[in-house]
């Protein structure tokens, strides 16, 4: 039974009529054009979708659409401030984290959701966030430093 | 001259666009009225077809085009044609293209595909090698001996499972051994894996009403795709266009040609409408090219102090069902049989062996990682039978300027005993064992690797100067990950005295972007890299050519210095790249030369075959890159679990292009590396892959991350960009066989099979003689 579902992406309000078998990421790439989510492998295993819920950080291939009725989805076109990268996707420009790219989307979701609850992370709180976000070319040791990096300057606002 | 731009740091120019979720990939396009594509696979791992019925899939509603092996005969494959777009009187593996739809939606052609009925008839099926190799083996191709292929560089033999046999014969191992103090022989195995790039495969075609086919596909090789499609369709190449995005990842796995041609004949059956397949992730595990397996017997004769005579290796491949490609790979394996060190006699025989399994493919290192798991254990364990120093006796045999290699070839430029003493160093591999904690332990482990390609694969660039004096460098190498088209703007801006802002850099659209034999080899930086350097010192003598006239000096007196010309000596009035841009503006109003532009191509200068029964030649390849890491580990001995603390990584890379990316290059070969030897095995049940997901066919996480130690040696390369040479791959080569050789160093107990499982270490440690 398609039903109504109304939600914000990244602060914008959207309404559309879905599915019962469609998922958020279907919705963000296929009916919102918002194509910087990538999906990996459709089971939740590889954090490719990785896009925050609420502030939570979800893989979007698992969240059903109906499910995000009355939610705020923010994807990673919502990190940058216009054409502005922010401070996280900076870092991981001029750190080196960043090799073929696909996995990139979901580790600054990742990233972002565990910044956003803890400003000054640990090397060992950085790897637990990104453990679920598949990368196969950089070796992960450049997205660490990128996200530690990106934390220093926001600590030292507080 | 100093350089200013080569040799520094830069962050990729593709950075910004993949961290704001803008680059796009193949799956990221969408086109009007665009087919998406489901494929029927085989259930059975040698069957013949008795028939296909797909008259119901066809008037489903929605569906506009179903094929099969009936209604599509082209063949496919690079060094030796074996393997249709769909399977043809018979499948040879499960997960086998059979038939593929095109139907409005997803869900319109996974319904339609329930309704493909095949009636198969079972044969025998070939699943391991010595099966294949048995005497009276069902054979996986029949027809093997009409095969077209690249006759006196691949050898099959006729009416067997063997698609590849190369030999190497260099002096006399007879006379080696005889020569030597002791012979040791054992058996080392590596099993069938993934490359996993976390983008899953994907093309999308579409043929014109003119009959003018583009393909978009997330490929590593877009001028391969066009020669093997133009083959296998029977059109010229100018008449079918590639287009290369944004890939996310290939490792070899996106090379050649894969899934294209299945979304090609669709296209050419429902034009002018385009047709998307996006590869599901089981789908990748069991459907596309995997790093083959290997079973290698080495048998070595070395003196009682250490240095090695001859050696003996059977090289056996598990190339699949299909080694149009991974017959190469068998070829470099044998000419790299020596591995880094300088042996007098040597006997190699490598076979490709044709099995019911998914098809061996080109992997990142291209057989290297497989064969030097077997080298850097076998001389760890000659070194422990002699009670001498894993390091020690490596210096000993590595070769230097003036040694020969498995082909005869003196090399020249060797910079590998640095890598060895580097990799030693950074690691502490002479701490004294008093140092050591119990069950702590380090390894070491050194790579050699050429490119292995034709001696005709060629690189082309073409630069074009914009009115704002920017420029665009214009190749057809894919951007996969790898950071090369950072390190191309940075040759060109070096060459033209810009600063990197003022380069734009494209991705492959052959009707637009010159040839590339293919992004493959590590060979990008180094082929590519000269036609970038050639194209712009091109353009350069174009632009000093009207800078002299008008400034009235010389072009040699001249200089560019950020876009600037002017006399190297500051005197007189200055001219830009901007101002010549569109030509000479003379004082009277008239105009004199024009847009400039600056063109270049390579091809590695004397590459020579070798002799069909000695595999000897002067030079089988362009270059050599050595290398060495080191691995500490710690092993849990109540759980076998074994825990890599740290890895050193030193790489003689000629000239390091580009510190930050050469590093990520490094780290990232390492836990890939790290990743094959802990954990990556393709399980297969009866031919059928039982580990299709991330889930079961795990790969190393962030919680896996050792601290890694990375070094770089320079010994430029003669005819390399800056002396620079190709080393994306021989990052991963070292890791397994370094990691294994620390775990013997902790506990004793050596793993001759990968991947080195919990339960494979606390079996051998239980049959440890105490």
């Amino acid at each position: 039974m398609q039903r109504k579902i109304a939600f914000t992406v990244n602060q914008q309000q959207v309404e559309m009529v879905v599915d019962p078998f469609e998922r958020l990421i279907d919705v963000l790439r296929e009916r919102l054009d918002l194509t910087g989510t990538k999906e990996g492998c459709g089971g939740g295993e590889c954090g490719a979708c990785t896009v925050l819920l609420d502030g939570e950080s979800v893989n979007s291939c698992l969240v059903l659409a109906v499910e995000i009725d009355g939610k705020a989805v923010r994807t990673v076109e919502g990190l940058s401030h216009y054409l502005e990268l922010d401070e996280l996707q900076q870092a991981f420009v001029n750190e080196g984290a960043i090799q073929c790219g696909f996995c990139t989307p979901g580790m600054l979701m990742s990233a972002r959701a565990l910044l956003d609850k803890n400003s000054e992370p640990t090397v060992a709180d950085i790897r637990e966030a990104i453990s679920g976000n598949l990368c196969r070319c950089t070796g992960y040791e450049r997205i660490v430093v990128a996200v530690s990096k990106a934390a220093r300057p926001a600590s030292a606002l507080t | 001259m100093e350089k200013t731009v080569v040799g520094k740091s830069y962050p990729r120019l593709d950075g910004p666009a993949k961290a704001l979720g803008a680059a796009k990939y193949v799956a990221d396009l969408k086109m009007p009225n665009m087919l998406y594509v489901k494929v029927l696979r085989s259930p059975h791992p040698h069957a013949r077809i008795v028939r296909i019925d797909s008259s119901k899939a066809a008037a489903l509603p929605g569906v506009r085009a179903v094929l099969s092996g009936q209604d599509c005969q082209a063949m496919l494959g690079l060094y030796l044609i074996d393997r249709p777009i769909f399977a043809i009187d018979k499948v040879r593996f499960v997960g086998e293209p059979v038939a593929a739809v095109a139907a409005t939606s997803l869900r319109l052609a996974a319904q339609a595909l329930a309704l493909i009925a095949v009636e198969y008839e079972l044969l025998p099926p070939v699943l391991d090698l010595a099966t294949a190799l048995a005497k009276d083996a069902p054979l996986v191709h029949e027809k093997l001996h009409e095969y077209a292929h690249i006759h006196n560089v691949f050898f099959p033999v006729p009416h067997t499972n063997i698609s590849n046999h190369s030999k190497i014969r260099k002096g006399d191992v007879n006379l080696g051994f005889s020569q030597s103090d002791y012979v040791y022989e054992a058996t080392y195995r590596v099993p069938q894996m993934q490359h996993v790039p976390i983008e899953a495969h994907g093309a999308v075609a579409q043929m014109d009403m003119t009959g003018k086919v583009t393909i978009w596909s997330g490929c590593q090789s877009p001028n391969a795709v066009r020669k093997l499609a133009a083959v296998a369709f029977n059109l010229p190449e100018g008449r079918i266009r590639v287009i290369t995005p944004q890939v996310g990842g290939g490792f070899g796995g996106k090379a050649g040609i894969g899934i294209e041609g299945m979304v090609m004949a669709l296209a050419m059956r429902v034009a002018p409408y385009p047709v998307r397949l996006i590869l599901e992730r089981e789908e990748v595990f069991c459907g596309t090219a995997v790093r083959q397996g290997l079973q290698a017997t080495i048998k070595t004769g070395y003196t009682k102090e250490g240095r090695l005579l001859a050696q003996e290796a059977d090289l056996i491949w598990d190339g699949g069902a299909y080694t149009e490609y991974g017959v190469n790979i068998v070829r470099a394996a044998a000419y790299s049989s020596a591995g880094p060190y300088d042996i007098a006699h040597l006997k190699t025989d490598s076979y490709c062996v044709y099995t019911n399994t998914p098809v061996g493919g080109p992997f990142r290192g291209f057989g290297m990682g497989e064969l030097h798991w077997a080298l850097e254990q076998q001389i760890d364990a000659i070194a422990a039978k002699l009670g001498m120093d894993p390091v020690a006796i490596r210096l000993q045999n590595a070769v230097c300027d003036g040694s020969t290699n498995a082909t005869g070839e003196v090399l020249v430029g060797v910079g590998l005993s640095k890598c060895i003493e580097g990799a030693a160093r950074l690691i502490g591999m002479d701490a004294t064992p008093s140092e050591r904690k119990p069950n702590h332990g380090k390894g070491l482990a050194c790579m050699v690797k050429g490119p292995s390609t034709p001696g005709t694969a060629a690189s082309s660039a073409f630069i074009k100067i914009n009115e704002d004096g920017s420029i665009n460098v214009t190749i057809s190498s894919a951007e996969i990950g790898q950071g090369m088209q950072t390190v191309m703007a940075q040759i060109a801006a070096e060459e033209l005295g810009l600063s990197m802002e003022m380069v734009h850099i494209n991705t492959p659209d052959t009707d637009y972007s010159p040839y590339e034999w293919q992004t493959v080899a590590s060979r990008i930086t180094y082929s590519t890299g000269n036609a970038v350097q050639r194209a712009a010192r091109e353009a350069r003598g174009k632009l000093l050519a009207m800078a002299s006239e008008k400034l009235e000096s010389p072009p040699e007196s001249l200089t560019i210095v950020r876009g600037v010309i002017t006399r190297r000596d500051g005197i007189g009035p200055a001219t830009s790249i901007k101002e010549l841009a569109l030509g000479l503006s003379l004082p009277t109003g008239a105009g004199r030369g024009g847009p400039v532009m600056g063109t270049g191509y390579f091809i590695p200068d004397g590459i020579h075959g070798m002799d069909p029964e000695t595999g000897q030649t002067p030079k089988v390849t362009s270059h050599w890159t050595f290398g060495a890491q080191a691995a500490e580990v710690a092993v849990d001995i109540e759980t076998g679990k074994v825990n890599v603390l740290r890895v050193s990584a030193v790489y003689d890379t000629g000239f390091v292009l580009n510190p930050l990316l050469a590093l990520g290059q490094v780290e990232g070969g390492i836990m890939q590396g790290l990743s094959v030897a802990l954990y990556e095995e393709l399980q297969l049940s009866q031919g059928q892959v039982k580990n299709q997901s991330f889930v079961d066919y795990k790969i190393a996480t962030a919680a896996e991350l050792p601290e890694m130690l990375v070094g770089f040696v320079e010994t430029p390369l003669d005819d390399g960009p800056y002396g620079a040479r190709g080393f994306g791959e021989h990052t991963m080569v070292p890791t397994a066989p370094a990691i294994a050789n620390a775990i013997f160093n902790a506990v004793g107990v050596r793993i001759v099979d990968l991947p080195i499982t919990p339960e494979k270490v606390l079996a051998a440690l239980r049959a440890k003689p105490k």
